[in-house]
């Protein structure tokens, strides 16, 4: 088991970022340069999107009709472009909030972007960590079986992951916990 | 089959409210998890459904059984007979060996001595802690002690086995033998676990979570 390589990926791999500015288009329409800047305050700190991917991201987005173009918006400045989420837009952000990711390790980038975007759009922010909770457990409990099961090479691998889940439910109840104090931060 | 259902249940310390409205229901043969923060009032609804507390309103039925309609005796008689109990720190009669301690809930039900050892020997074989028999609880290691406590929770063949972090003061090593030990004997007889934990480690030794918070309960089986 290559396991340095398996949380590599899991470091690297991205948060769905079609998603979140799905998410951030809930609250109206906004043109790139301003999803960006929204992006990156609320969950860019590490890595800022690069405009590149903006775009690309809108221009799959609208290609697949989730969003739609919203006129230009007037000004001093270039003309800019503004995008609104159309119903297919918000069917598709309440299916990615209401579906647990695959539970793994460092989950916690999109993970937090579901809490905040549910918390943003008045859903429900515990649905989201109980039904995240739920997958995280049923995995465990097939860890648990193995452990059951196999040799202690079997165990000491199955252990390895369990500890890396229990850490992400440790967080998960921590923010349950929290929930009302970062619905107040979010809508400020 | 639904063993125990609970309803509506509410309770007060004082000015605290621990319970407020929770419910639960637990089929035969199943383990259940119930999970939540310190102060949800977990511990609380163990207690009011396993007829130790009672609630200030709310039902709990075991099969067609009201506990919250019964006099104490009679609840007495069915914790006895029908219920097992493990809780965090054992609670073995420290006077007593552990061969005493598992034999006692047999005694009390009126079997001989005889026949009483026996079949506490029996459980403290399949514990694999029968080389303490003869010790008293206080000459124990913690994880030792916790696998006597199972033993004697299992030894009346219970229909429900309540455990209130059962492996919280044990180390990771020992809470898991204890686990493995705990579900893999009630899968074996037929008991439900009710196992009240906040790690999830140990919550993922049962079939299904009910989440307690706020004293109110989250029960997905309990919705049907």
């Amino acid at each position: 088991m290559n396991t340095p390589g398996v949380y590599m990926m899991c470091i690297v791999a991205p948060m769905s970022i079609g998603h979140a500015l799905l998410g951030l288009l809930e609250g109206g329409p906004r043109h790139g340069y301003d999803l960006k800047r929204a992006y990156d305050e609320r969950f860019g700190q590490d890595r800022p999107l690069h405009y590149g991917q903006v775009y690309s991201t809108l221009s799959r987005l609208l290609k697949n009709g989730f969003v739609t173009d919203a006129g230009v918006e007037a000004g001093d400045g270039p003309e800019r472009k503004r995008y609104a989420i159309t119903d297919a837009g918000v069917t598709d952000v309440e299916r990615w909030l209401s579906t647990p990711e695959k539970p793994e390790p460092y989950l916690q980038n999109t993970l937090y972007a579901k809490v905040v975007l549910a918390l943003l759009s008045g859903r429900s922010a515990a649905d989201v960590l109980d039904t995240q909770r739920s997958a995280h457990l049923d995995t465990m409990r097939e860890l648990t079986r193995r452990k059951s099961d196999g040799d202690l090479a079997d165990q000491l691998i199955c252990d390895f992951a369990l500890f890396h889940l229990e850490a992400d439910l440790r967080w998960l109840e921590l923010t349950a916990a929290r929930i009302d104090q970062l619905a107040v931060e979010v809508n400020r | 089959m639904t063993l125990l259902r609970a309803e509506g249940l509410s309770k007060s310390f004082g000015k605290t409210q621990a319970l407020d409205g929770a419910g639960i229901s637990i089929r035969a043969g199943e383990v259940v998890a119930v999970m939540g923060p310190s102060g949800s009032g977990k511990s609380t609804l163990l207690h009011c459904i396993a007829g130790i507390l009672p609630p200030d309103s709310g039902t709990v039925h075991y099969r067609d059984q009201d506990l919250t309609a019964m006099n104490d005796s009679t609840r007495s008689e069915l914790r006895r007979t029908e219920f097992g109990f493990v809780f965090q720190f054992g609670q073995l009669v420290p006077e007593l060996t552990c061969l005493e301690n598992v034999a006692l809930p047999l005694r009390l039900s009126g079997m001989k001595r005889k026949d009483a050892e026996r079949a506490a020997t029996d459980w403290l074989a399949r514990l694999e802690v029968e080389d303490v028999a003869g010790q008293r609880p206080g000459e124990t290691s913690g994880g030792q002690g916790q696998r006597v406590a199972v033993a004697r929770a299992l030894v009346t063949a219970p229909k429900v086995i309540f455990a209130d972090e059962p492996t919280g003061a044990l180390d990771s090593l020992n809470g898991e033998r204890v686990m493995h030990l705990l579900t893999t004997a009630a899968r074996e007889t037929g008991a439900a676990v009710v196992l009240v934990t906040h790690e999830a480690r140990v919550a993922a030794y049962s079939d299904r979570e009910v989440v307690v918070r706020d004293g109110r309960s989250r029960d997905v089986e309990f919705a049907r």
